[in-house]
């Protein structure tokens, strides 16, 4: 051999042909599996949401299965500025189209919960700053209303930060706007057998019937405490052993939810205009009694189906 | 030499194959890959996926090293492996994602951390780069073998105690619903989902080990 292999010149070639050599043979294995791998996230994502109310059949049903029927459930597509004022608007029957920022679909929560650790580190407190911060932030909300057995649902989705990386809930409220239906978590690098087991039934079964406003119908954030205390309606136990899992839970959840609840606002005042206060609280009990009295019937239901 | 006549699974073929599993194990005996056998034993599912993957990644990379263990400039050897073991990480990553999207979800960050895994530098560099390529393999599948016991092992016991369940089916009862054993007051242990318990257990383990096979006992 006239090959000198222990020459520069020599190791020189070598490490540019193989660099070339697995360069190309990763680029083209990587762009060949892409449209797999980005159907899978998007039926993921289908699927997250209609379990999120808890469309029975999905409990069992595929991911590919679940791109199929989610348009027979998902009505309206709505985009939601921090005011929670309506953006856009999109119907089932206008096609999910990659890259539209405006359809619900395609907004990436992640990204924009990632524009927003800047601003959570100068104001760990929150207060006025932290807000008028994120009303300028400029962020959309994505919310999804699905029509089931003639009951309306509204499904929202946000991101936060878990213990190691990035968290995201889906939860739907009830017709009311303000009682929980049902959630469904995940997270990209929680640690695996504790808090990876926000994605499990343990979790978020909690979060049922569970309620974002006060009597006064006011905003009040849902809070995850240590579990095995007694809970309250706003309550929700957490995992033993992921601390920091749930306070990112439950830091998104105040954030975000309190988004959604403008817009529930916004739409409630609509109805009854003229008697306020009076009324108001007696026919907040009402409705909050129906909701409950609801909720029971429902908890019964899931407990027999189990 | 009479190499060229060697039987696929001689003798010392078998060997290179039962020796990680027991006399040379590479977690137990030669403590490589410690790491992801503390993180990612806490459910039995994916501590097999994660076998899997690292015996794959083993057992190409001793192949790919050992076809080119003559070609190969020492002076950039370990860049080569490093870029070799890199690659196919990078390929079982892409192809879980693709093909096994739940599974890739719930090893998470751990497939990337295969490439740290000193077991397979180890074998490339102690083993591949200086035997043939069917050896290697053997080497490879054996030392693949190995990690994955122990790592089989220690899952077993870290879920049985930590979630009462093997290969996630509840065995001891429904903990919430305070079922089977849960009735009489069983509680799991939380100490048993962290990491840990894994060192206890793998000390465990090479202490029975140890006083089975007397051989691996050092002399004083």
């Amino acid at each position: 051999m006239s090959i000198n292999k222990e020459g520069n010149g020599y190791t020189l070639i070598f490490a540019i042909i193989m660099v070339v050599v697995v360069g190309g043979l990763l680029a083209y294995i990587a762009s060949s599996l892409k449209p797999i791998q980005q159907e899978n996230v998007k039926n993921e994502k289908m699927q997250n949401i209609l379990q999120s109310i808890g469309i029975d059949e999905t409990k069992s049903v595929t991911r590919d299965e679940a791109g199929a029927i989610f348009n027979d459930y998902i009505t309206k597509r709505i985009v939601l500025d921090y005011d929670g004022n309506v953006i856009s608007e999109l119907s089932s029957a206008d096609p999910i189209k990659d890259k539209n920022e405006l359809d619900a679909f395609n907004v990436d929560v992640r990204k924009y919960y990632n524009n927003l650790t800047g601003l959570m580190k100068k104001f760990p407190e929150g207060g006025a700053e932290y807000e008028a911060g994120l009303k300028e932030a400029g962020i959309t909300y994505p919310m999804f209303v699905c029509e089931k057995d003639g009951e309306t649902f509204y499904i929202t989705y946000f991101s936060g930060k878990g213990l190691w990386d990035d968290i995201w809930g889906y939860i739907s409220l009830r017709e009311d706007g303000r009682t929980i239906n049902g959630t469904v978590f995940d997270h990209k690098g929680e640690t695996p057998g504790l808090g990876s087991k926000m994605t499990e039934a343990v979790f978020n079964n909690d979060f049922v019937g569970k309620v974002i406003t006060n009597e006064e119908n006011e905003y009040r954030p849902i809070k995850v405490i240590k579990p095995g205390n007694e809970r309250k309606e706003y309550e929700v136990a957490g995992l033993s052993g992921a601390t920091f899992t749930a306070v990112g839970v439950e830091e998104m959840m105040k954030r975000s939810l309190s988004v959604y609840n403008k817009y529930f606002e916004n739409n409630r005042v609509e109805a009854p205009a003229v008697i306020e206060n009076v009324t108001d609280s007696s026919m907040m009990d009402s409705t909050y009694l129906d909701s409950m009295a609801q909720l029971v019937i429902d908890t019964n239901a899931i407990l027999a189906n189990n | 030499m009479s190499e060229t006549k060697e039987a696929l699974f001689s003798k010392k073929n078998k060997k290179l194959i039962s020796d990680p599993l027991n006399l040379n194990n590479p977690v137990t005996i030669q403590v490589l890959g410690i790491c992801s056998a503390l993180a990612v034993t806490v459910q039995m599912d994916n501590a097999f996926v994660m076998s899997i993957a690292v015996m794959f990644v083993l057992i190409l990379g001793n192949l790919i090293v050992s076809l080119m263990r003559n070609m190969i400039p020492t002076k950039i050897k370990i860049i080569v492996q490093l870029v070799i073991v890199a690659a196919l990480v990078i390929i079982v990553d892409q192809v879980l994602k693709a093909f096994v999207y739940d599974v890739s979800k719930s090893l998470s960050v751990f497939v990337g951390l295969i490439i740290t895994n000193c077991i397979i530098m180890g074998r490339l560099e102690a083993y591949a780069l200086g035997n043939k390529p069917w050896g290697s393999v053997l080497d490879g599948l054996g030392n693949g073998l190995g990690y994955g016991l122990i790592l089989m092992v220690v899952a077993f016991f870290k879920e049985l105690f930590g979630s009462g369940s093997v290969f996630g089916f509840p065995v001891f009862g429904d903990s919430i619903e305070k079922t089977g054993l849960y009735s009489i007051g069983y509680e799991d242990n939380g100490l048993m989902l962290l990491p840990p318990s894994s060192l206890i257990l793998v000390a465990l383990y090479i202490w029975v080990q140890k006083s089975k096979t007397p051989s691996l006992i050092e002399e004083n």
